[in-house]
């Protein structure tokens, strides 16, 4: 816990590479930061400020701009409850508050046992499928107050183990642009030419 | 008819497949619609090979001739977009807008999720078209399935040609690279979309200068399109652009996707042709949401996202159009209707669209910053049964100091107001500010009665007063 | 009076201007320039916008709304922000409707809204740009209710900066100041909307040498300067203009004071010169002034201490001494401290006595031929074209310059070639930058301008060679040396020389350069001979900054008798037979030159120390004494007699201009001796060749007397490259033995990749064991063993 692995250094090198400018990849990297430690520690943010070209200052101003980016430790699952405007018609107020007393803990508290993390969350873009929630930012639907229930139980037994990731990981899939397949990312100082399918023309 | 993209729970997003002509949801049906394989059967990067086989020029000039509105919420076509970066400045980017965050939209999250390869060839077609040299998929941060399906897609695309060096053997090179973001609604809007991608604090940058078609990504010129839009794209590369614009309407041609939310009986994502709906059809038509929810009364709407002024019965037949939507007191915003039935307690749902807003702001412009938490304090106030009468006109003042002058609302027959149409006035950069007030202003306007009725009358109020 | 006016003062009418447009403000045309904000016109024209977020000097944000305006559009009047906004040729332009001043009544709430009005307890409080516009442009109260935003306050963010977030009103001129001017992006706005702050990393302080400026800056109160912090009410404050002479940019300045006491200096825009800018040495060694460590009367040595004295007492001494010595052995070191006023003095003095022993600098700066070139200024080095650096690191030795060029590098107006033996702060904005270990300097310089790409370069435009000591080390002719490369190269360059100490250009121009070619190391070494009788240190500590430790040593231990006028009693002075107490900056009036040769004055604001005077007066009555008339009593007499005798001085101490943006005087130009060419030795590739330079902290008398700055000098230590250290077989921090044949030191070692390997990179005149001990004069230069211990 702390600076980046030798294995995701290699990985946050692949993901500089394909930036016309290394300060692009810093909120992937914090992404990445996040996967290795569940949440995005000082000495990360300083690695990361290295590898892009920035200061630490800078790195953590840009991080903590993002909900996502958590500075202290938090559940392995975070369970974001949406509160704005159809979940809110829709009942996500009494799902919050079956929520907090299901758990025991309020709004952006933490179980004592450190597995399930509560938070209030804005618009999740599935608005028709009110109230909704995101374990770890998997989506559940239309949740009542028993399913709920359910999930807990379900997080708690280890049943989703393997459909949901502990918190830091977002996609479980990684892009890869294979050296032979990939035009690469130049420096916009460098490009000096209209693409060479335009054959010299103007593009409109 | 629908299938769960979110996992293994009971309740599947309602996509409504409906029997209308489809151009960006065709393949919705196919349980493995966001395959490769499945993909290539369904007409595939036919349209990428329809594209290439011609000039550039003459690819944009279609898409130009076809008008394709932009599904952002702006509305503005995009053929003249890509036609706005100056000439002979070089590289350009393209940059795709999927931070889809707009409280009640949910459109482009579907696009992404079930048909991922659709959205690649758009923007191949784009990046051939407007001569734009590398692409950046732009996907909100919380969308793990989209981002997950959206890489496995890229990784296939790669592999098989469609992407990268040489395309399908040709001249065209592009590298399209799928970035996230990590939690910010004001990164949907296009200059703080361009800083959050250059690594920075997503705050939308001042305008003019930056148009980002002239100076956008690392200062480059940049087009910056909707997943929606871009999904468009090989349809109407497959068939031309008479065909395109032979469906929906000459000046909005196509389809539109439209979520409709709230409390409806049949809430869902429907793609509709643009000019044969009005908001009653979509409300409560047989194919769409078939009515209010326990048979209750219709309360009032949100017509387009939730920055927009409400609508109420009194517009239930304007038509689900821009410029209708304007001259009416409100607009379209990003296709998203959020419906209330006669139970819902107006001054709440308000403040969850305030609330919405003020959390939100970047924090760049003042009047946002300070003002937008100004409102949601006020009226959480005054829902908490705390406020004063004082109270609601101080909302109206606060907004003024966000949005001067006169601010859009719909007619009301019942209170004898008439419309005061789009757009508003505003003293701050870009519309999350002015958004944290419409629904204050919305609900205050039309439902006045409901916030007086739990207010304190007072008369004065003294400038010292203590919060409660 | 608190406000600074920081409306220049215009000599003469610029030419027609093609780029000329007309707009209306309030009903008035107001003529502006294309591409002009509608803020900056307004302001020309004087009808002032209210702002918070836009400054002049740094580039628009939008960000605090406050200078909302009227224009009037194709679909009627719109409101936008004026400082963003570009003039348009017709364009009608309101800034007093009811509409306008609704917008500004309502910015102003929204600001005040969190702010916690703590004005009677604030140090900004009667110059507050908040408190002002909530009076002129408010609505006179609050409507906000609610409970305001609370933080701790205040915290330091560094040693000299205390933030309190609660004042702050987000309107981003600290962040971009750090981060677009001075490149230390070290403060930046954290979380998001209600809940942004400006803040540092956690645990990395906001080090940057020109902090001071974003209090300056502020528009509130929320960033104080520690040595400021409730010393005083603007109110209490009297200021006047004037230069800073720390070193030789020549910022403006105001200096404010209170009770005949220095408690601020503030920045003041002079275009061409500092832009408003100043940096944190030159902005805090005020409380040098104030330190209690002054000289504050005359002192005769007697045994081994001093006595106090009175002046005629002192002076008679040093008058008798001075009448019995022959003139050829008298000799005069300094001078680069004071006035122009103090050196034309002091030069008239030896003028009149026949003393040719003369020298303004000490053996650390360049031969006076540096000014027999084209001379270039800081504004036609920034205008354009290529900009080459054969300088010290800029941002340490003279960091308003260093701003001006990054500036211009930023802009991408200039292109910059670094030729250096280790980065420096100007690395990263050169175009070009290329490694050379001290003493092969030219001939990389040669091979790099036969690459046709920088041939190319050279070519298309104006060349500007930034010429300084970049290596105390090194011996000053290997600078020379690579000018000259250049300018086989590129014969049109020009030169700017960048001298560091205050007014050593002036000094030198004035009649304190070496004569027949006798510079301070020779004098110093005559006087090692017995061949001086009487030295006079004129505001220099040889001791403390000859390279050559034991030349400095010997040379004040073998002159004769040795007279010291300072501001303090320097280690140097400590050996003097008579100290004089001289007058201060801030203590008196004169002129001073910068480095490009500009002329701006200086004023005296508090009473003189003690019994302290201007050296020019000690020279006058010295003068008296020993019998010569100079002919100036006043300093008027002086600054008469200075623009009759020292070519190109005309009117310049009496012009407007000296009050403002200064006149550049060209100086009457030195013949260029052919340099015997100098190649140094190659190194034995087990040894480090030293690279000797400045930090902006070192133990300078101003900064040591200085509480605020005291402790903010690093400390001796050897840094070379981390393969090097590996070599050396120590570890970071470790101390190790550096040597050469004269001597051996301790010190600690660091590792660094901005230094190539085989280099030894050793601080100058920091807290520590002293590296001097290993360098002898006349050595070309220096190298060393260092051996892990």
């Amino acid at each position: 816990m702390a600076r980046l692995t030798e294995e995701n250094i290699r990985l946050a090198r692949e993901i500089i590479s394909r930036y016309p400018k290394p300060r692009s990849a810093t909120i992937p990297l914090l992404h990445l930061a996040q996967e290795q430690d569940g949440f995005v520690t000082n000495e990360a943010m300083e690695h990361i400020g290295q590898l892009v070209g920035a200061t630490s200052a800078e790195v953590y101003g840009t991080a903590s701009f993002y909900e996502m980016f958590k500075f202290e430790p938090v559940g392995k699952y975070l369970i974001n409850i949406c509160g704005t405007m159809s979940c809110a018609l829709m009942g996500s107020e009494e799902l919050m508050h079956h929520a907090e007393s299901r758990l025991g803990i309020h709004m952006g508290g933490t179980t004592a046992d450190g597995l399930i993390t509560l938070e209030r969350a804005e618009c999740q873009a599935a608005c028709t499928e009110a109230p909704c929630l995101q374990v770890n930012y998997r989506y559940r639907f239309r949740v009542t107050a028993e399913n709920f229930d359910t999930l807990v139980d379900q997080l708690q037994s280890g049943a989703l183990e393997g459909e949901i990731p502990a918190h830091g990981t977002v996609a479980a899939v990684r892009q890869h642009i294979p050296a032979d397949k990939g035009v690469g990312a130049v420096a916009p100082e460098d490009v000096t030419e209209g693409p060479a399918w335009l054959d010299g023309k103007a593009a409109l | 008819m629908t299938s769960n993209p979110g996992g293994t729970w009971p309740h599947a997003p309602g996509f409504y497949v409906g029997d209308r002509p489809k151009i960006v949801t065709s393949r919705f049906e196919y349980e493995d619609s966001y395959t490769l394989q499945r993909f290539e059967a369904t007409d595939g990067y036919k349209g990428l090979r329809a594209a290439l086989a011609k000039p550039a020029a003459e690819v944009h000039e279609e898409v130009r001739n076809a008008t394709v509105l932009g599904r952002g919420g702006a509305g503005f076509p995009a053929g003249n977009k890509w036609g706005l970066t100056p000439q002979g400045v070089w590289p350009r980017y393209l940059v795709v807008n999927g931070d889809e965050s707009e409280p009640g939209t949910y459109k482009d999250r579907l696009l992404m999720e079930r048909d991922p390869h659709q959205l690649i060839e758009g923007c191949l077609i784009a990046c051939y078209a407007a001569g734009l040299s590398q692409c950046f998929l732009y996907i909100r941060g919380e969308m793990a399935l989209a981002q997950e399906r959206v890489a496995t897609a890229l990784n296939e695309a790669y592999a098989a040609g469609y992407v990268g060096k040489n395309i399908l053997g040709s001249k065209f090179s592009v590298d399209i690279v799928l970035h996230w973001g990590a939690g910010a609604y004001v990164v949907g809007e296009e200059t703080a979309l361009i800083e959050s991608l250059e690594g920075n604090r997503g705050m939308p940058r001042l305008k003019p200068p930056y148009f980002p078609a002239a100076i956008g990504l690392y200062g480059q010129p940049t087009i910056v399109n909707n997943v929606e839009t871009l999904a468009n794209l090989p349809w109407l590369a497959r068939n031309g652009a008479a065909a395109y614009t032979a469906v929906g309407t000459a000046t909005s041609p196509g389809t539109r996707m439209v979520a409709v939310s709230g409390h409806v009986k049949r809430p869902g994502v429907y793609e509709i042709i643009n000019g044969t709906t009005t908001f009653r059809d979509l409300i409560y038509g047989e194919e769409f949401c078939q009515g209010i929810r326990n048979g209750n009364e219709l309360k009032a709407f949100v017509p387009g996202g939730g920055s927009a002024p409400w609508f109420t019965e009194d517009q239930l037949d304007v038509a689900f159009e821009g410029p209708q939507a304007g001259a009416a007191g409100s607009m379209l915003g990003s296709g998203a209707v959020m419906v209330m039935d006669s139970t819902t307690d107006i001054p709440r749902a308000a403040l969850t669209l305030t609330r919405f807003y003020a959390h939100e702001s970047c924090g760049k412009c003042t009047p946002c910053r300070e003002g937008g938490t100004w409102l949601e304090r006020i009226l959480s106030r005054v829902v908490d049964g705390k406020g004063t009468d004082a109270d609601l006109d101080q909302l109206l003042e606060v907004g003024q100091s966000i949005c001067p002058g006169e601010f859009p609302h719909a007619s009301n027959e019942k209170l004898g107001i008439t419309a005061v149409p789009f757009p508003y006035r505003m003293n701050t950069i870009c519309f999350v500010g002015p958004s944290a007030y419409a629904p204050v202003h919305s609900a205050l306007t039309l439902f006045r009665s409901e916030f007086e009725s739990r207010v304190t009358k007072r008369t004065l109020i003294p400038v010292t007063a203590v919060a409660q | 009076m608190t406000t600074i006016d920081n409306t220049p003062e215009i000599d003469n009418v610029p030419p027609p201007d093609p780029n000329a447009v007309s707009i209306t403000i309030n009903g008035r045309t107001v003529a502006a320039r294309k591409g002009e904000l509608i803020i900056a016109a307004a302001d020309r024209a004087n009808e002032y916008i209210p702002r918070f977020c836009y400054h002049p000097r740094m580039s628009s944000v939008g960000m605090c709304r406050q200078c909302l305006v009227e224009v009037e559009g194709p679909r009627g009047p719109m409101m936008v922000v004026s400082c963003m906004t570009p003039v348009a040729d017709g364009q009608i332009v309101r800034t007093n409707t009811p509409q306008v001043k609704r917008a500004h009544e309502g910015i102003l709430e929204l600001l005040l809204a969190n702010h916690p009005l703590d004005c009677p307890v604030c140090d900004k409080g009667g110059e507050c740009p908040l408190q002002d516009q909530a009076f002129s442009h408010g609505a006179g109260e609050s409507r906000f209710v609610e409970e305001k935003r609370h933080y701790e306050k205040p915290i330091a963010i560094s040693d000299l900066v205390y933030l309190d977030r609660e004042r702050c009103i987000l309107c981003d001129r600290c962040t971009r100041f750090a981060d677009e001017v001075a490149g230390d992006p070290l403060i930046s706005f954290t979380q998001r909307g209600n809940n942004t702050q400006v803040m540092t990393f956690p645990d990395e302080p906001f080090a940057s040498y020109f902090s001071g400026n974003t209090v300056q800056i502020c528009p509130v109160g929320a960033l104080t300067a520690q040595p400021y912090r409730f010393k005083a009410r603007p109110w209490d404050l009297e200021q006047r203009e004037s230069t800073c002479t720390t070193c030789s940019v020549g910022c403006r300045t105001v200096v404010q004071s209170s009770r005949d006491e220095l408690l601020r200096y503030q920045g003041v825009d002079s275009d061409p010169v500092n832009w408003g800018w100043l940096c944190d040495r030159g902005r805090f060694n005020f409380q040098s002034v104030n330190s209690e460590d002054r000289l504050e009367s005359p002192q005769v040595k007697s045994g081994d201490s001093f006595v106090s004295t009175s002046w005629a007492d002192a002076l008679e001494t040093v008058a008798r001494t001075l009448r019995l010595a022959t003139p050829g052995s008298v000799a005069i070191l300094g001078g680069a401290r004071g006035t122009n006023e103090d050196a034309f003095m002091w030069a008239s003095l030896a003028d009149a006595m026949g003393i040719t022993m003369r020298d303004a600098q000490l053996d650390d700066g360049l031969p006076t031929s540096i000014f027999s070139y084209s001379q270039a200024t800081i504004d036609s080095a920034c205008a354009g074209g290529t900009v080459i650096l054969l300088a010290p690191d800029l941002k340490e030795e003279l960091p308003v310059l260093h701003l001006r060029l990054r500036d211009a590098a930023d802009k991408k107006r200039i292109r910059i070639i670094e030729v250096s033996s280790h980065e420096s702060g100007l690395t990263k904005q050169a175009w070009r930058s290329v490694r050379a270990e001290s003493g092969t300097t030219a001939s990389a310089v040669a091979a790099l301008l036969a690459d046709s790409a920088v041939a190319a370069q050279l070519s298309s435009g104006p060349v500007t060679i930034i010429a300084g000591r970049a290596n105390l080390a090194e011996s000053a002719d290997l600078t020379i040396a690579s000018v000259e490369a250049v300018l086989a190269a590129a014969p049109t360059a020009s030169v700017l020389p960048v001298l560091r100490r205050g007014n050593v250009r002036g000094a030198l121009s004035v009649g304190l350069a070496p004569q027949n070619g006798k510079d301070a190391a020779a004098i110093l070494e005559a006087a090692a001979n017995g061949q001086v009788e009487c030295l006079i240190l004129l505001g220099a500590d040889p001791m403390a900054d000859v390279a050559d430790a034991d030349l400095a040593r010997r040379g004040i231990a073998g002159a004769k008798f040795v007279v010291a006028i300072d501001t303090f009693l320097t280690q140097s002075a400590a050996h003097a037979d008579v100290v004089l107490p001289a007058a201060a900056y801030g203590e008196k009036d004169g002129t001073t030159m910068n480095l490009e040769g500009r002329v701006t004055n200086v004023v005296q604001k508090i009473t003189p120390r003690g019994t302290s005077r201007a050296d020019w007066m000690i020279a006058a009555e010295l003068a008296d004494l020993s019998g010569h008339d100079i002919g100036a009593t006043t300093l008027a007499d002086v600054q008469k007699l200075m623009a009759q005798r020292v070519p190109g001085f005309g009117a310049t101490t009496t012009s407007v201009a000296i009050k403002r943006d200064g006149v550049v005087v060209s100086m009457a130009s030195p013949t260029r001796t052919p340099l015997a060419v100098t190649s140094a030795p190659p190194r034995n590739s087990y040894e480090f060749r030293l690279d000797l330079s400045r930090k902006l902290y070192d133990r300078a008398v101003a900064t040591l007397t200085s509480p605020a700055l005291a402790g903010l000098a690093q400390g001796a230590s050897v840094c070379i490259h981390p393969l090097d250290l590996e070599r050396v077989g120590a570890a970071e921090g470790a101390t190790v033995r550096v040597s050469n044949n004269h001597s051996s030191i301790v010190l600690p070692v660091r590792a660094s990749e901005s230094i190539p390997r085989g280099t030894a990179v050793v601080p100058f005149n920091q807290p520590g064991a002293d590296i001097r001990e290993l360098i002898r004069h006349g050595e070309s230069v220096v190298d060393v063993r260092i051996e892990s211990m």
